[in-house]
């Protein structure tokens, strides 16, 4: 058996070492808001942060995340209004959404790290997630909104 | 005293325009009914279609969505917005009662059938010079072809007194040297049927010449570019800022297809111009307009393909190539820069990997069994981990991100044999 936390509830799955994370969380927890994309850690589209650090699903055994905390993007906020999220929905950044759990996922993480990020650190951390509509100009976009936001909540709070 | 100057200065003014109304009257000519109308062959009507189709009847007879001929298509000038006529065979509303007489004197001398003025946003200062076979053409296409439509044209908007059409005649006086057109001798004959189209029926100066303030063309700028319908009607001259200069074979080439290679596409009012208009006309035409625009405004012929800002601008539109030149470093953007980034200090739990250990041992061997297998929550940072490549990533695609690493981050000394130490380690430690 092996134990971790999915979005603050405590699970306990009996599978191969060697399972992608990600499909625990989709088949055996019953979360899909997490993507599959090219199975390989090269597109983002799986990304769900353990101890709060971005992290490609699809490529990481379940055994090595024993013990840790995973959030995914139905964790993410009560209501799905992360600031990050707010900002999505503000600039419609999704065309065919396929990749926008990933990107979010990705984008909090960021943010996290580097509150206030120029364009060039959001090119840094952003380019491994993949968005096949090209919709990396909101993406963009949104991380900044996100990150006005984050600040102003900080400031004002 | 000033009472009898005031009177003679009325006296005066009306005598002034007493004589300019003589001067500018116009008889009427008699209508002629369409059983009285003479009968054309089919080669003279098909003849009348493509010229009508060249010199863009259509495109100001015609107004959006309306029938075809039936008028009403506005025409915005500085002075009001005037509606095209109806030139159906409608006797009421269009020109089904004119005589060729009567067409002939509106084509060459800008005259309505009832004698009165027309406003030269019908540009018969180019038709003019157009011969009475072709215009004769025109009118057995319109009566024979074009499907008579009742339909009153628009009163235009322009201001009293300006809009009293008497005034036309001093218009005409001023801007118009009315004849036909005579062929100059020293010119080739392909030359002069290139003239003879662009400055008659296909009217190019009607757009591409600047106009005065009374809106006739400026014959000291001709082709010298104007704004027409809020686009730009382009400089045909050396005034044009074209990277090629425009020639003979490019006017022709773009009047055919609608694009030239070198200057872009016909968009806007120009659109209806080559495909609605003037590619109705034969191809050794649109040569001769070619042959006729190269030689008075054009350049002379050159291979566009040497021209130097040609090549700038292939050279410019290239990719920055620093990007791709590096598999490592492309590797490193989309599989570790999602988690090993930091921006202006290291933070905490992001390793920054130029001064990570593993990249600066004599051996890759810590680094490429952490790039293969990843580091579980057991290991290193207590509840976070790292997913392991091994399945996802090639020896190559392993050793390549290595080298990256180790070559332009720490800028150390190269490691040697690097897919072949991946290899091993992955062999001898399979999966986990």
């Amino acid at each position: 058996m092996i134990e971790f936390v999915v979005n603050g509830r405590s699970v306990s799955v009996d599978v191969d070492a060697d399972t992608p994370l990600l499909w625990v969380i989709r088949d055996d927890v019953g979360l899909t808001g997490t993507k599959f994309g090219c199975g390989i850690g090269m597109c983002g589209a799986c990304t769900v942060l353990v101890g709060g650090r971005a992290t490609r699903s699809c490529i990481t055994p379940v055994a090595d995340v024993a013990g840790t905390e995973i959030t995914t993007i139905e964790g993410l906020a009560p209501n799905g209004d992360h600031p990050v999220q707010v900002a999505w929905r503000n600039i419609a950044v999704p065309q065919c959404g396929y990749c926008q759990s990933g990107q979010i996922m990705q984008a909090v993480a960021l943010l996290k790290d580097i509150p206030s990020p120029t364009d060039d650190d959001i090119d840094a951390v952003m380019t491994g997630n993949l968005c096949r509509c090209m919709t990396y100009n909101r993406i963009r976009k949104a991380v900044h909104e996100a990150s006005q936001a984050m600040m102003g909540e900080k400031t004002s709070g | 005293m000033l009472k009898s100057a005031l009177s003679i200065i009325a006296i005066i003014a009306v005598l002034v325009f007493g004589a300019f109304a003589i001067y500018a009257y116009r008889s009427p000519i008699a209508p002629m009914s369409a059983a009285e109308r003479p009968k054309f062959s089919p080669e003279i009507i098909e003849k009348g279609r493509m010229l009508a189709s060249a010199g863009y009847c259509a495109t100001c007879h015609t107004d959006g969505g309306g029938k075809p001929y039936a008028g009403n298509y506005p025409l915005n000038t500085g002075f009001g917005t005037i509606y095209a006529s109806n030139i159906t065979p409608d006797p009421e509303t269009g020109i089904g009662d004119w005589s060729p007489e009567a067409f002939r004197r509106a084509m060459h001398d800008g005259i309505s059938r009832d004698g009165s003025h027309l406003f030269p946003a019908f540009p018969f200062d180019h038709f003019t010079l157009m011969t009475d076979e072709d215009v004769d053409a025109i009118y057995a296409y319109l009566m024979s072809e074009v499907k008579p439509v009742k339909l009153d044209t628009k009163s235009s908007t322009i201001p009293f007194p300006l809009n009293m059409r008497l005034w036309q005649a001093g218009w005409q006086l001023l801007f118009v040297d009315f004849g036909r057109f005579k062929p100059n001798p020293q010119k080739s004959e392909q030359w002069n049927r290139g003239a003879y189209l662009v400055e008659g029926v296909t009217h190019c100066g009607a757009c591409h010449t600047p106009r005065n303030i009374l809106g006739a063309e400026k014959k000291s700028q001709q082709f010298g570019g104007a704004s027409i319908d809020q686009w730009i009607a382009p400089a045909l001259t050396a005034a044009n800022p074209s990277a090629v200069p425009w020639t003979a074979s490019e006017f022709t080439s773009y009047l055919q297809t609608g694009a030239g290679v070198y200057h872009g596409i016909a968009a806007g009012p120009m659109s209806p111009v080559v495909h609605a208009g003037i590619g109705a006309l034969p191809a050794s035409d649109l040569a001769a307009i070619g042959t006729y625009l190269g030689d008075i405004v054009g350049a002379p012929d050159t291979n566009p393909a040497d021209n130097p800002l040609v090549l700038a601008s292939l050279e410019a539109g290239k990719p920055d190539p620093a990007y791709r030149k590096d598999l490592g470093e492309r590797l490193y953007a989309t599989a570790c820069a999602a988690c090993h980034y930091n921006s202006k200090e290291v933070i905490e739990g992001r390793p920054d990997l130029a001064i990570n250990s593993a990249t600066r041992l004599d051996k890759p061997d810590n680094l490429i069994h952490v790039i293969l297998d990843g580091v579980s929550s057991d290991e290193g940072s207590k509840g976070i981990v790292m997913p392991a490549f091994r399945h996802a990533l090639s020896d190559e695609q392993i050793a390549a991100i290595a080298a990256y690493l180790r070559d332009k981050r720490a800028e150390l000394k190269p490691w040697s044999d690097l897919t072949s130490r991946v290899a091993g380690i992955r062999d001898e430690h399979a999966a986990k």
